[in-house]
């Protein structure tokens, strides 16, 4: 099914750029060749895949809980702060120290941000997390933005932005002279490994075990004894911690300091990642990589085929309406059907259950 | 000739007959009660008539005029009015607002003073008001329904439905959520509409109230309609006896199994429902080890919220609950299962099962936190499978494959898991709630061997069941609900159908018991 | 002390606090058209670009602001079809629906501007929709000049927001609607059609987000811009939730919020952070959903698929 919805989007996509009259193989290979095309795309594709890998773990594990945790663009930011103002402030700190420090940081925020504003929230006042979440998001941009332009984190000097943080604290590149002047860095290590942890806690703990059963069916896993809100505020919680993670390697690893130009969009994508990856932790890798190439392939698509990058949106959107509309196959086929059950039932009994 | 008649109706969903050559008719002006056990097609053929089903076959027709209606809204403008047992009101809004909803494109807007384009509140208001008081049902036409006890509720629903100028009205279950109060309240309208020609049609399976209000009485039972008879003609046992049928219970061969010490003791409970009405009002009984102690009554009674209260689900607002001298009533869910009670849901899907889950991972649902299934947090996988193997055997699951969804299974092998879940961590208290509800014969009939097998075994089971026949083939005592409390405990030896179906129905007294 | 009272007795500061609220109320309002019927609408963002975009377009095909602001808003309520169809015919989660639709109409909007004209952007030539002056009232001191002149859409929204106060809540057609976003089974057994009614629900949400789109590429300015709307979209859903559902709800809040932007750009070099100013309509909308000033409560039947008869 994810797969088709790819396919239908890359079709669809391919319709619009004929019927604007460029040739969508041509930029289709120009993106391919853009994202795969020497080992430095590699390297940027693969770091580009980094943020969303976390960021996507994050919501895939809200998904799994039965929530939807539409704000990991602000936890990202509130992450990528933390990070950046450990980052700077202990220049002195050595290594090994100072890139936990700074990576806890990002996680602490994210996880605050995520879990405990929007986690109590739902638990015990039953206020939508889908809302309260994009808030905060929003809230956490505006918060970055006002750090860096005349705020507390605006380095020395006129340009919005903050001191680079200490070379102790960076996250260093792998095999530069492979992926030559890529931004690959040690940041997709630790991508991989969160989806290893993620992996082993969703399905070899009891944790991860409860988490899924709340989320498939609260009210069987209240009948069975478990704490429903309580494992609420922790699925957001580590949503958080994830999507605050992404921001601090993203920081650590790429970008060294907060800028007020700085966009990311890694959250939004990130959402679909989790989607089209069915909150999956492996497929969430591939599908981070998926997105991750569309994004670092468009630009040489623009160049090379004369299409817009923004072409890219185009599909993705196209992509997550049908992974949305997953019914649709059923929808029709059941069009074709000459009797259709009655669905009467559901009207009075509001289940639609067995008759009386 | 009669103002509505039902003739040989008829209506099947996939497997299930509903009802099978219904036949009705109701004169102008009068009270036709319906009376039937849960399950006996009643709700069905109100759906039919209303226009929610359409029936396979058969005719409905209204001063001699067969109807087919397509929709509720086809039913509504040929005067059909229903007032569900689960009322059909917008909570949010005023009493005006629901009852002149969807009015304005139903025929007479003109005469109903409504314009078609707009929604004038205060003519809507006057308007409600001075049609609730001719028809002597006074309501604030500007009061939140939410705002309004169960009894309002279901009065703006009366007034709503001759609003439309419903020249039937039908009344289903209308007093299972009253109190005696609001009951003669709606007996009294009842028979005022009667005076103004308006013909009730009243669903119940109370007896009482039948006797009280309607003058003729049609019984269903099993989908048909068994009898139709002047109420004064018929006695409450006779009433009884037709409700229930008189077909032979199939009872089990029950070994003779020597009852031990007391392991459930329930006194004075109460408990409420979620709209915090009070459905358990000082029930106390015991079961104890080799007993199968049945709750029989009929559906609404207090039986959920009793069983919630005893698995922890529900608080407890008085009285106690112990299990085995232990006062578990206020321990938590977790708690109660630590100290022994397995319970079987109601509904296995909703409450019983994850669906999405395997076999194997539903069946540590209640003890993920406990060997073999985890130990320090992790899961141990592979002690968990061959556990789950085990129980999948022991059992009889079929397919036995334990990596199957629980949602592919079929409901006799879906209540299969869950029981397996539920005894194998041997437990003092067995709590069942309808556990063959919705299963195919077979299955129905392994469910009960392995009950008695349980009490063979000296445990001791509280089983919850509408199914009056299941509850006369296991039980050992039967304790019936009624109103939310205990109408009778009897001994399963001299028990009758009649005086289960009494003491159901709010008629049994110990006097009739004992002679 | 001067330099707020200078600030705050500036009648320009009000003045821009309503042209700052007008796209926000009008998408707000049409969010809660859509909601009211109980359809989850996130997609306002989306289709005020959408609207925005191909009000542009269409203005400068044919030389017309007028036929260009049709154009626009006729794309928001198509636009708004495609959340509209899935949400109700195939029970979709509408709220990832909503966002598909805001990642496509951001990259197509895109697309299409550099596809259609190139780099140098919309035609310097479209026409702006006109600026209308009020008679008397823009004369009288200070009051007009706040409200005497402003873009004719501004007081289209003042138009459209007490139509729809009126609709929802004066018209048997919005007590409909009402019924079917609290409890689409009891309007299903009145007869009441719950699909006519949400369709007819969304569509209007977008035709109203479209406007408010086409205020900003036509009325601010004559151009559309990448991602004009700038998160306009959301705080129109958080207008929507914050006004409770309610036409004049939806306005209060977006006056709100607009009297934080325009504070915003007053203070700018003054040392006032406008990005704090800026936090206000985010923060409020928490409140009001937690419950701590009178809690916002969505219709009952909101974001829940509903499985029609017919």
């Amino acid at each position: 099914m994810p797969l088709y919805a790819v396919l239908t989007g890359l079709i669809l996509g391919g319709v619009i750029m004929a019927i604007a009259k460029y040739n969508p193989f041509a930029a289709y290979a120009a993106l391919f060749s853009g994202a795969f095309g020497s080992p430095t795309a590699i390297g940027n594709t693969l770091a580009g895949a980094v943020p969303l890998i976390l960021a996507g773990l994050g919501i895939a594990v809200a998904f799994r809980t039965g929530l939807f945790n539409i704000g990991a663009e602000g936890q990202y930011w509130v992450g990528a702060m933390a990070a950046v103002w450990v980052g700077y402030h202990f220049p002195t700190m050595p290594w090994i120290v100072h890139v936990p420090l700074a990576l806890g940081a990002a996680m602490l925020a994210g996880g605050i941000w995520g879990g405990v504003i929007p986690g109590l929230a739902k638990a015990f006042v039953g206020a939508h997390e889908v809302i309260t979440t994009m808030m905060m998001s929003y809230i956490a941009i505006l918060i970055a933005h006002f750090m860096v332009e005349n705020g507390p984190m605006m380095a020395p000097g006129y340009v919005p932005q903050s001191p680079t943080v200490a070379a102790s604290a960076t996250l260093p590149p792998i095999l530069p002279t492979v992926f030559l002047n890529s931004n690959l860095s040690d940041a997709f290590f630790i991508a991989v490994a969160a989806i290893v942890v993620v992996h082993i806690v969703l399905f070899h703990t009891t944790l991860g075990y409860k988490l899924r059963a709340v989320g498939f069916n609260a009210r069987a896993a209240r009948y069975a004894g478990m704490n429903v809100p309580l494992y609420t505020v922790l699925a957001l919680g580590v949503s958080g911690v994830l999507a605050g993670l992404a921001g601090g390697v993203q920081l650590l690893g790429v970008d060294f300091q907060l800028t007020d130009t700085f966009q990311s969009g890694y959250g939004y994508t990130a959402i679909v990642v989790a989607l089209l990856a069915r909150n999956n932790p492996i497929g969430i890798f591939f599908a981070s990589v998926f997105f991750a190439a569309l994004s670092a392939g468009s630009q040489i698509m623009q160049i090379n085929a004369g299409v817009s990058a923004n072409m890219t949106d185009v599909i993705t959107g196209i992509i997550i309406f049908f992974v949305a509309t997953d019914r649709l196959y059923g929808y029709w086929s059941q069009k074709m059907r000459p009797h259709r059950p009655s669905s009467t039932a559901a009207i009075i009994s509001g289940k639609g259950e067995s008759p009386q | 000739m009669a103002l509505l008649e039902i003739r040989g109706l008829c209506k099947s969903f996939a497997h299930v007959v509903a009802n099978a050559d219904v036949y009705l008719d109701v004169e102008a002006g009068t009270t036709h009660a319906i009376l039937g056990e849960n399950g006996a097609g009643k709700s069905t053929l109100i759906k039919m008539i209303s226009g929610l089903y359409r029936p396979d076959s058969g005719e409905i027709a209204l001063d001699g005029a067969v109807q087919h209606f397509a929709s509720p809204r086809d039913a509504i403008l040929a005067g059909i009015g229903v007032v569900h047992q689960h009322f059909m009101l917008i909570p949010a809004m005023t009493v005006a607002e629901n009852i002149v909803l969807g009015t304005e494109r139903q025929g007479d807007a003109a005469t109903l003073r409504q314009s078609r384009l707009l929604f004038n509140r205060k003519r809507a208001a006057a308007s409600v008001q001075e049609l609730s008081e001719s028809l002597g049902l006074p309501i604030d036409p500007w009061a939140k329904v939410e705002t309004l006890s169960v009894g309002m509720q279901q009065r703006v629903e009366i007034v709503k439905a001759l609003y439309r100028r419903a020249r039937v009205l039908i009344l289903d279950e209308p007093t299972a959520v009253l109190t005696p109060q609001e009951t003669e309240e709606l007996f009294a309208v009842i028979r005022k509409l009667n005076q103004d020609g308006i013909p009730v049609i009243f669903i119940s399976h109370k007896l009482d109230e039948v006797r009280a209000v309607a003058s003729t009485v049609t019984v269903m039972r099993a989908g048909k309609t068994v009898r139709t008879a002047p109420v004064a003609d018929a006695t409450a046992a006779q009433l009884a006896n037709w409700m229930v049928g008189r077909d032979v219970i199939l009872q089990s061969r029950k070994e003779e199994v020597a009852v031990g010490d007391s392991v459930l003791e329930v006194k004075n409970l109460r408990a409420s429902d979620d709209r915090k009405t009070e459905k358990v009002r000082g029930v106390s009984f015991s079961v104890r080890r080799g007993e199968i102690f049945g709750v029989a009554g009929i559906d609404g009674n207090g039986q959920t919220e009793l069983v919630e209260a005893i698995v922890g689900l529900r608080k407890v607002n008085g009285g106690s609950v112990h299990l085995l001298d232990r006062d578990i009533g206020h321990m938590s869910v977790g708690e109660r299962i630590a100290r022994g009670i397995a319970y079987v849901p109601q509904d296995r899907q909703q409450d019983g099962l994850i669906l999405s889950f395997s076999i194997a991972e539903n069946l540590q649902l209640r003890e993920v936190s406990k060997a073999p299934f985890s130990r320090r947090g992790w899961l141990t996988r592979a002690a968990a499978r061959k556990r789950a193997q085990q129980l999948v055997e022991e059992f009889d699951v079929r397919p036995p494959v334990i990596d199957a969804s629980a949602g592919s299974l079929s409901g006799g092998n879906q209540q299969k898991v869950i029981l397996a879940r539920e005894m194998s961590r041997n437990p003092e208290l067995l709590v069942a709630v309808q556990p063959t509800r919705g299963l195919d014969v077979g299955a129905i009939e392994g469910i009960h061997r392995y009950l008695l097998q349980l009490r063979a075994e000296g445990r001791a089971i509280l089983l919850v069941s509408l199914e009056l026949d299941e509850i006369l083939s296991l039980a050992d005592r039967i304790g019936v609900m009624h109103a939310g409390e205990m109408a009778a405990v009897m001994d399963n030896q001299n028990v009758t159908r009649e005086s289960l179906g009494l003491a159901m129905t709010g008629k049994w007294s110990e006097k009739e018991a004992i002679s | 002390m001067n330099f707020w009272v200078q600030i705050f007795a500036n009648p320009e500061l009000y003045a821009a606090t309503l042209a700052m609220a007008t796209p926000i109320a009008l998408a707000a309002v049409g969010g809660t058209f859509s909601e009211r019927t109980g359809v989850v609408n996130i997609a306002m963002e989306g289709i005020m670009l959408v609207g925005a975009f191909f009000g542009v377009m269409v203005a400068a095909a044919t030389h017309s602001a007028w036929l260009g602001m049709f154009g626009g808003v006729i794309a928001g309520g198509l636009m708004a079809l495609a959340l509209a169809w899935p949400a109700i015919r195939l029970q979709s989660d509408q709220v990832i629906v909503g966002m598909a639709l805001n990642v496509f109409a951001g990259g197509l909007t895109a697309f299409l501007l550099n596809t259609v004209y190139g780099y140098n952007g919309t035609p310097t030539s479209t026409p702006s929709l006109p600026i209308v002056t009020l008679p008397w009232i823009s004369h009288i001191p200070f009051i007009g000049q706040v409200i005497g002149q402003h873009d004719v859409v501004v007081y289209l929204m003042f138009l459209f927001v007490i139509l729809a106060h009126f609709t929802l809540f004066h018209t048997n057609l919005g007590l409909r609607m009402r019924a079917v976003g609290e409890h689409p089974e009891a309007a299903e057994t009145v007869g009441i059609s719950v699909v006519k009614i949400r369709y007819l629900g969304v569509t209007i949400g977008g035709m109203l987000s479209g406007l408010a789109g086409v205020y900003l590429s036509l009325g601010m300015l004559s151009s559309f811009e990448v991602n004009m709307t700038n998160g306009r979209g959301f705080i129109a859903l958080a207008a929507m939730i914050f006004g409770k559902w309610t036409p004049f709800g939806a306005f209060g809040a977006a006056l709100l919020f607009g009297f934080a932007t325009a504070l915003s750009i007053a203070l700018q070099g003054s040392g006032v952070s406008a990005n704090l100013v800026g936090i206000l309509p985010y923060a409020l909308t928490i409140i009001a959903l937690t419950g701590l000033i009178g809690r916002s409560r969505p219709p009952a039947a909101d974001g829940l698929p509903y499985v029609a008869t017919k």
